[in-house]
């Protein structure tokens, strides 16, 4: 297959993102008033990032254990209502701790 | 009258540093899987600053460093970021005249999950100055990040570029829980859109839907039935003219 120019996979990547944006956002200017469509919309957010959260981020450490940790640690701290930073810190910190016992432990086992 | 009282941009830039720090860390992960992936370090900045997107750029990378099609490229951008179709329409709803079409143009540019969602989590209207102020600062995280992580993601152990991995797990956590402690249509809406995600990725017979569809699925699907079982109640039109 012949490889196209960095450009063209650039303005495509770019323009097809750009335009699912923009069409909605400029398009819709009425207010809705259907209430079914109003709370559909009041959903969809926290609907949209749990679907992206569960099961993906459990793999996003390359390590299950160390996920569950780091997740866990993120579902106490966002509980407890802290903020994006705090909870995103916190689950790397969490990560990290996990990785640090397993090379210890797992050695002595 | 003059109340003192804080500019509207100010406020955006202050809500947007938070959203700005943790896209620092997971667009770091960005530049260093790009660059591993075979893409010059330019290369993933230019991506970062015309996309600003995580799951698509993440999905665009192995495309372009394989060569593949641009049509396959295409449909996986639009698949995967149909997601901010929904929520463009659910942010149109929340503009305040100020937000005239130009400014739609520039804004929608960054309507990323984590700028909607802080955005939709402010009471009545949002004005333009506000939303530039919250963009600003995550724009440019998003992009510095991916420079420095694809400049100096080999310098780093790989048990921290792992770690990283989780930030953008640990922001959506961080805006879905507290939403769902308190309400229990949204907790009741979380746990449905869970559910069918885990029954996506673990049933066989479904493992061929691309991810960008099950996102898309899944979340219309719980979002329609909580809306038909717990309508939202009608906000009150804020007046001003007193």
């Amino acid at each position: 297959m012949r490889e196209y120019s960095f450009w063209f996979y650039l303005i495509v990547t770019a323009g097809v993102t750009y335009l699912v944006r923009m069409l909605p956002l400029v398009l819709i200017k009425k207010k809705i008033t259907n209430r079914f469509i109003l709370s559909f919309l009041y959903y969809i957010p926290y609907a949209v990032l749990s679907v992206m959260t569960v099961p993906a981020a459990l793999y996003a450490t390359g390590n299950m254990i160390t996920a569950v940790v780091g997740l866990a640690v993120a579902l106490v701290l966002a509980w407890y209502r802290k903020s994006l930073l705090t909870v995103a810190v916190g689950a790397v910190a969490g990560v990290l701790a996990a990785q640090a016992v397993m090379s210890f432990i797992l050695p002595l086992v | 009258m003059r109340v003192k009282k804080r500019s509207p941009f100010i406020t955006g830039i202050l809500d947007g540093l938070p959203i700005c720090l943790g896209y620092l860390s997971v667009s770091f992960a960005f530049g260093i899987f790009a660059v591993n992936s075979g893409l010059q370090v330019w290369q993933a900045v230019l991506l970062s600053m015309t996309n600003v997107t995580s799951a698509g750029q993440l999905a665009a990378v192995p495309i372009i460093a394989a060569g593949g099609s641009l049509i396959e490229l295409a449909s996986s951008q639009l698949v995967i970021n149909l997601r901010y179709a929904l929520m463009s329409v659910s942010l149109s709803q929340r503009l305040d005249g100020t937000v005239t079409v130009p400014h739609r143009l520039a804004i929608s540019f960054v309507n990323t999950d984590e700028v909607f969602a802080v955005a939709s989590s402010r009471p009545g209207t949002v004005g333009r100055r506000y939303l530039y102020g919250l963009i600003l600062t995550p724009f440019f995280g998003w992009s510095l990040g991916t420079l420095v992580g694809g400049i100096m993601g080999d310098l780093l152990p790989a048990v921290v570029t792992a770690a990283l991995g989780i930030a953008i797990y640990g922001m959506f956590i961080a805006i879905v829980i507290p939403k769902a402690r308190s309400e229990r249509p949204t907790a009741l809406c979380v746990l449905l859109a869970v559910v069918m995600s885990c029954l996506f990725h673990y049933l066989p017979a479904l493992q061929a839907v691309p991810q960008g569809f099950v996102i898309i699925l899944c979340a219309v699907t719980a979002s329609a039935v909580l809306a038909l079982v717990a309508p939202v109640e009608q906000p009150e039109e804020v007046d001003d003219h007193a």
